[in-house]
């Protein structure tokens, strides 16, 4: 079935498209990723998804509802975890997820449960009682997850979760993110700007100015990158690439010292190699293309050349600032 | 739509928040004491009392007032500091109607509001004052009217301001000459007309108006309230209605 579907979405600020005829579906019980660098439209389509923008045209629906018209239905179908932080530093953890059951009308006799298990779920129940502006970064996002899930949503939005995390959280995170389809029923949809991280998606959709470039599972969208690249270092490097044109009819090339044959399975093309070659060979290493690299084949750049001015840290600088000031 | 669990919830964070916050609450009662104390207590030696009125008797309703408008106002701003700091989002992404939001905040502004105003009223006997019960209970619920419409009013201001900055343009360009324009510190039928017409439209105008009416109901000098009772409260009402729904409405725009 499918849980998100988006048919020629279109948002324009101004003169400035922001998201341009996007189409895309999700299905249910999947983690959907969606790719781009900073300012491709990602938070635009999320924000119209969650009802908070109004699409210029084109239609979006969730779990059937109609995101522009149907509001408060969609709401109740989605959890949401911001890019930003949008928990109350001055209440607890359980006072947080407490407001958040209330406002999404969670019953009185199952309330206190849920709200448990979730703190439990995220490994904060120990901390439940303390202030939210105790937690690391990694625990408020944590905590954000818990509350996103506390009323059922059948879709858990997750926008940069793991932006500003230190390497280890971001782990932790995803480990657990993998965890929620099966444990929660819930489709995820996510976007990163860290390729890396998107490869623990079913499906993907690479976005570039405010629209869909490609799109696919993790390992469909490499195999458009060519494939695995293998390199070997031999004692005779001039004899070793004959033979393996002879032998493979094999696209071999030298470096740096060193061959490297493009192939579309490297796996199972190590093992013949040696076999064949193998006394002449003194090393060899395999590299997989990652989607970076697909990126960088469908727009000519890398996704960390196109990161947006430095936004985020100004804007952090302007609310450390008002933190200190805003009890004045 | 009224959702009585969001505003439930909504004016149950807001408490929370406030009783934690004792310093917020010493500070925004400093305020009014201050004013009552330094200038009422010195400036009635240079204005001389009107019928049984004394100057700092007299200035005692508008610092009711005072504390009511920017405790009310605060309060409404907070939606301000949520927009800024992420929150805003938790409640627009909910299923609940903007209006319940903007309820909810009014009536938080109220509870914080009304509770600071009682706090204030204690003071009667130090400035010489003697009222009976029905005169506070009547204080009491006006400042709780006066409050809701205020706070309201602040969610209407609130909902044209994304960041911090325009606070201090709120509070010195809307808030203080709200204050001055209220017959807080003199009365409005001294004024002159232009500033008369403007304090006329001023909703602070009629809950210092109201307050006077009760705290001195046989007065009729120039220390006396200005408009009869029951055309304070009806104004009052009238207002917080227009605010509501004018703040639900500008909630419920999307770009």
């Amino acid at each position: 079935m499918k849980m998100i579907s988006v048919e020629k979405l279109t948002k324009k600020f101004g003169n400035m498209s922001a998201v341009n005829e996007v189409s895309f579906d999700v299905e249910e019980g999947a983690i959907f990723g969606f790719l781009g660098p900073n300012g491709a439209g990602k938070t635009t389509i999320i924000n119209i998804l969650c009802t908070l923008l109004a699409p210029t045209s084109g239609k979006a629906f969730i779990n059937g509802f109609d995101c522009d018209r149907e509001s408060s239905r969609v709401r109740q179908a989605i959890g949401i975890v911001f890019q930003d932080s949008s928990l109350d530093k001055d209440l607890t953890a359980r006072e947080n997820l407490t407001f958040h059951a209330y406002l999404y009308n969670v019953e009185k006799s199952v309330r206190k449960q849920r709200i448990d298990d979730a703190l439990r779920f995220v490994d904060l129940f120990d901390r439940a009682d303390d202030m939210v502006r105790k937690f690391s970064g990694g625990m408020k996002r944590r905590l954000e997850v818990a509350r996103g899930l506390i009323h059922r949503p059948r879709v858990l939005f997750l926008d940069e979760p793991t932006l500003g995390l230190d390497p280890q959280s971001r782990a932790n995170l995803w480990e657990f993110i993998t965890t929620l389809p099966k444990q929660h029923k819930v489709t995820i949809f996510m976007t990163t700007h860290y390729m890396e991280e998107a490869e623990v998606c079913d499906k993907i959709a690479i976005i570039d100015k405010g629209k869909i470039i490609a799109s696919g599972t993790p390992s469909e969208l490499k195999k458009t990158v060519g494939g695995d690249v293998i390199y070997l270092r031999t004692n005779d490097n001039k004899k070793a690439m004959e033979d393996i044109r002879n032998l493979f009819e094999l696209d071999v090339s030298e470096k740096d010292g060193e061959i490297f044959i493009s192939t579309v399975r490297g796996d199972a093309c190590i093992p013949a190699l040696i076999r064949e070659i193998g006394e002449s060979v003194l090393s060899v290493r395999m590299q997989r293309p990652t989607l970076n690299d697909v990126f960088l084949r469908l727009t000519g750049k890398e996704i960390r050349d196109v990161e947006g001015p430095g936004h985020d840290d100004i804007k952090s600088m302007v609310r450390s600032y008002r933190s200190r000031h805003d009890r004045d | 739509m009224i959702e009585t669990n969001a505003i439930y919830v909504i004016v149950a964070r807001e408490f929370k928040k406030f009783i934690r916050e004792r310093s917020r609450l010493v500070s925004t009662l400093a305020r009014p004491i201050l004013w009552l104390f330094l200038i009422g207590g010195g400036m009635s030696r240079l204005v001389p009392a009107g019928g049984n009125v004394s100057y700092i008797q007299f200035i005692f309703p508008g610092i009711i007032g005072m504390t009511v408008l920017f405790s009310s106002i605060f309060s409404s701003i907070s939606i301000i500091w949520d927009k800024e700091f992420g929150f805003m989002k938790e409640i627009l992404v909910a299923p609940v109607s903007r209006f319940s939001v903007v309820v909810g905040k009014a009536i938080s502004g109220m509870v914080i509001s009304t509770i600071q105003a009682v706090i204030v009223l204690c003071l009667f006997p130090v400035i010489g004052l003697r009222l009976d019960v029905m005169q506070v209970v009547g204080v009491v619920l006006i400042s709780a009217a006066l409050s809701f419409t205020l706070a309201s009013f602040g969610i209407l201001l609130a909902s044209f301001y994304e960041s911090y900055e325009s606070f201090s343009v709120i509070m010195n360009f809307i808030v203080m000459p709200m204050f001055f324009l209220s017959g807080a510190m003199y009365p409005v039928k001294l004024l002159p007309d232009a500033l008369k017409a403007v304090s006329k439209l001023n909703p602070l105008t009629y809950g210092v108006d109201a307050l006077k009416n009760i705290l001195f109901p046989y007065e009729t000098g120039r220390m006396a309230a200005d408009f009869s009772l029951s055309v304070d409260i009806l104004i009052i009402v009238i207002a917080s209605v227009f605010f509501v729904l004018i703040a639900g409405k500008l909630f419920e725009r999307k770009q």
